[in-house]
């Protein structure tokens, strides 16, 4: 027990112990100080009866209000999921062609197709939708499409993917391997033509013949490609699958063609108005009457 | 805090007359240890380790007491200019605090008519002509500053004052201890109904006296969200129910800390649970005013009868106790400057009185410095208490304080209304387009801080050939050059699409951007424009 004294000057006692020559006072707590302890206390023993408080093995002990951060979780998203309810039934009822005219509700779409982009396209298209050159995946920022570039063209890629295996209406095309159909020389011949039509190479009239009779069935007489068939502009300056001769060369002969799975059963109708509402916006979106206009894409239109 | 009570220290339990142990000795930890003065000059060995013995009286063991029963404070009424002066600030400073929200301040249809608003919901703070946007936040640290500097120059100058006068603790509880007052007398009257039992007289005027503890507490946490919100609305939605929960909740738990710490905590906050006092304790000096009692002039105290019977050897304090019934925290002025202190100067107004009818000179308990108070009691000649005021450190803290605030109004005065923020797409840095030229995509925040909606244009400068176009206009209408109608007060938010030419190196450009109306503000923002670069093209 230690020794407690009085300090005389200030008429407090001392807490007993010295260190050399230096002791502490032992000013008493005003007793509400102890109220408020002791409230605490009670305030304790209330949540740890109320909430989750002890851990056990394998989760907490309940409290009886049966409160969970989860369930707290779970009732926020329902909130927010009510809040999506009428822009929903909105999106669901305009016709997609129609939809930059409402641009409260394109917004919205926009931004709704962003986040599902995130979980179901990013993978393959990455998260800022530029694709991939290495492995064959269409940048979407670009004005350059394969199968059309308006709202209706893109919802309809969508639902159907593309080369999506036991799907009748998938969009579909085929480029036949040309491994064994021509001569080194002829192969060579043909490359120099197809870099010819963007600029890049010098013109080769024994490659325009080759060309023209294998080639501008799909591709066109000048190279423009064709919509409907898949087959890619080769006078334009976008190589999905690169455009060094090496390259060229080999997409000749084993060709390389891209598949993306069909989204409709995967997907509800609305998201998939919204994703294709944020692929349109990336800055390459055609306007659907425009391109109406062209007969090479009106079969995209039908749905 | 000093103990008020001097018999505590002998009210200790007697040593018991059997014990029979030299008072000199005492037996610590085993251990035999001297209460007598021992000289570190002694050359015993032992010596060395016992010296710093403090030389006080036997020690005895002591009740453990775990806390200190609160004496509350009845505080006598009290007249004088400090007093009134107090009268004067707790109704400017409340007028200020209830008043304020309901000053009206037009302008314009875009913008709250509330002349101080807080608008958290939309982001910005009116304060009359003033309008501070999230992003100027600068400003309120600025004030902070102002505010903690103008503490220490108040503080250095004229002490505790804030303590005294202007504390918002202060002000409320010398308003509950009106009420007090008003309905259970004055400080005898109190004491004789705190002493009474509980009877139907005292519960009633118990009764009477909460509610109207409640009605100021509720009345309290009422205006405070006021200046959150348009005033006149928030009053009806609050009656009408219709008030968001947060406003229920701000005036429920206002309301509860008003009617604890003004109606019952009183001194307490002061004395235990505020910092303040320490920190202002640390930036007093021997040259800042303080409320002092003359002890050279007062003491030794005694009454006026004893005085008369005995001129010679007593001093002026007549011992009437007047300046610790006036206290408002309880203390006793006599025993020296102290943590309780606010230094609210109503004991001098006390003293005052008193000093007039005994027919001595006035300020036995005045302000005055400590370094006056020594010169004083040498009997040398002193100064008027206000030169105190003056002295290099008070001005250098006005000049900071100041120079601060003019700093300040120079920025707001010159600052642009306009705003431009850029921030370029990096995932994809750059796109190529099928023409082969190239195309980079920015977000630009378009900042309009007029209550007006402005006309702006933005325009690329640098990148002779490039060409831009935004999220609304389309690839047709690209140009050099675009307009956008920004919103009133509000912030827009363009997608920007530039597009170069084929062989456009990566470059530095400036988006530049300007209100069409008469003011041609103007502000410029860099950017950088991305290609694919020589290398990867053939």
């Amino acid at each position: 027990m230690v020794n407690k004294r009085i300090d005389e000057p200030t008429g407090t006692e001392t807490v007993g112990h010295e260190w050399d020559g230096i002791e502490e006072l032992d000013t008493p707590m005003p007793r509400w100080w102890l109220w408020s302890l002791y409230l605490t206390i009670v305030w304790g023993v209330i949540y740890v009866i109320l909430y989750p408080a002890w851990p056990l093995v394998d989760k907490a002990t309940e409290g009886l209000l049966g409160w969970t951060s989860r369930g707290e979780l779970a009732k926020e998203m329902s909130v927010v999921d009510q809040g999506r309810v009428k822009i929903r039934e909105e999106l669901a009822r305009i016709p997609i062609e129609r939809l930059p005219q409402n641009s409260k509700l394109f917004k919205q779409a926009v931004a709704g197709g962003r986040s599902a982009f995130q979980v179901h396209c990013s993978q393959c298209h990455g998260s800022g939708a530029a694709g991939s050159q290495t492995l064959g995946y269409p940048n979407l920022n670009d004005d350059d499409w394969l199968w059309g570039g308006d709202l209706k063209a893109i919802e309809y890629t969508l639902v159907n993917g593309i080369r999506a295996p036991g799907v009748a209406e998938t969009r579909n095309s085929v480029m036949p391997p040309f491994e064994g159909a021509f001569e080194p020389a002829q192969l060579e011949a043909v490359v120099s033509h197809v870099l010819s039509l963007s600029g890049k190479g010098r013109r080769s009239a024994s490659g325009a013949k080759i060309y023209q009779d294998n080639c501008s069935v799909c591709h066109g007489t000048s190279g423009e490609g064709n919509r409907e068939l898949g087959a890619p502009n080769l006078k334009d300056a976008i190589w999905l699958y690169g455009s060094s001769r090496e390259q060229l060369r080999d997409q000749i002969l084993k060709p390389k063609m891209g598949r993306m799975p069909h989204w409709s059963g995967r997907l509800d109708s609305v998201t998939i108005k919204m994703l294709s509402a944020y692929v349109w916006s990336l800055g390459g979106g055609e306007e659907f009457v425009e391109v109406a206009a062209n007969p090479a894409v009106t079969v995209d239109a039908e749905p | 805090m000093p103990n008020r009570d001097p018999s505590r220290a002998s009210s200790a339990p007697p040593r018991r007359e059997d014990d029979d142990i030299d008072p000199s000795i005492v037996v610590e930890d085993g251990r035999v240890k001297t209460n007598e003065p021992v000289s570190s000059a002694v050359a015993e060995p032992e010596a060395t380790t016992l010296r710093h013995e403090p030389h006080e009286p036997p020690r005895q063991h002591l009740p453990t007491k775990l806390f200190e029963k609160r004496t509350k404070v009845h505080n006598k009424r009290v007249d004088g200019p400090f007093r009134r002066f107090k009268w004067l600030v707790m109704f400017v400073t409340l007028a200020i605090y209830y008043g304020t929200p309901w000053i009206r301040w037009d302008r314009g249809p875009y913008a709250p008519d509330q002349a101080v608003l807080v608008d958290l919901a939309n982001r910005r703070f009116y304060m009359f002509g003033i309008e501070i946007w999230p992003h100027e936040f600068y400003y309120v640290a600025g004030l902070l500053i102002m505010a903690a500097l103008g503490l220490f120059l108040v503080t250095s100058a004229v002490g505790r004052a804030w303590c005294g006068y202007a504390c918002p603790q202060t002000v409320w509880t010398d308003l509950f201890q009106h009420v007090d007052r008003f309905v259970d007398g004055d400080r005898n009257a109190r004491i004789k109904l705190d002493a009474a039992p509980l009877g139907p007289r005292k519960v009633a005027k118990r009764a009477f006296k909460y509610a109207i503890y409640l009605f100021i507490a509720f009345w309290t946490g009422g205006a405070w969200i006021m200046y959150f919100a348009d005033a006149p609305t928030l009053v009806r939605d609050f009656w009408a129910g219709d008030a968001a929960p947060a406003a229920y909740i701000t005036v429920g738990i206002l309301t509860l800390t008003t009617f604890t710490l003004g109606g019952f905590m009183r001194e307490q906050v002061c004395i235990y649970m505020c910092p303040w006092p320490r920190i202002q304790t640390a930036m007093m000096d021997e040259k800042s005013l303080l409320v002092t009692y003359k002890d050279w002039r007062g003491e030794p105290r005694g009454s006026v009868k004893k005085s008369k019977n005995n001129p010679e050897p007593l001093g002026d304090c007549i011992d009437c106790l007047q300046c610790v019934a006036v206290c408002p925290t309880g203390i006793d002025i006599r025993e020296g400057p102290q943590v309780g202190c606010i230094t609210c100067a109503l004991c001098i107004d006390a003293c005052d009185k008193v000093m007039a009818e005994v027919g001595r000179p006035r300020g036995l308990i005045d302000y005055a410095t400590l370094e006056d108070c020594k010169k004083e009691a040498n009997g040398e000649a002193t100064r008027p208490p206000w030169k105190a005021l003056l002295r290099p450190r008070t001005i250098a803290y006005f000049l900071i304080w100041g120079s601060i605030g003019l700093a300040m109004l120079f920025a707001l005065g010159v600052r642009s209304h306009v705003g431009l923020s850029v921030t370029p797409d990096r995932n994809p840095p750059f796109i190529l387009m099928s023409d082969g030229s190239v195309r980079n995509s920015y977000t630009l925040k378009l900042r309009n801080m007029e209550s007006r909606p402005r006309e702006m244009e933005i325009a690329l400068q640098g990148l002779p050939d490039a060409l831009m176009w935004t999220d609304t206009t389309g690839r047709d209408a690209a140009a050099r050059k675009q307009t956008k109608m920004v919103p009133a007060d509000q912030v827009l938010a363009v997608r920007a699409y530039v597009i170069a030419p084929p062989g456009t190196k990566t470059n530095e450009f400036i988006f530049r951007l300007t209100s069409s109306d008469e003011q041609q503000e103007s502000v410029e923002t860099k950017a950088r424009f991305d290609s694919p670069g020589d290398g990867n093209e053939e």
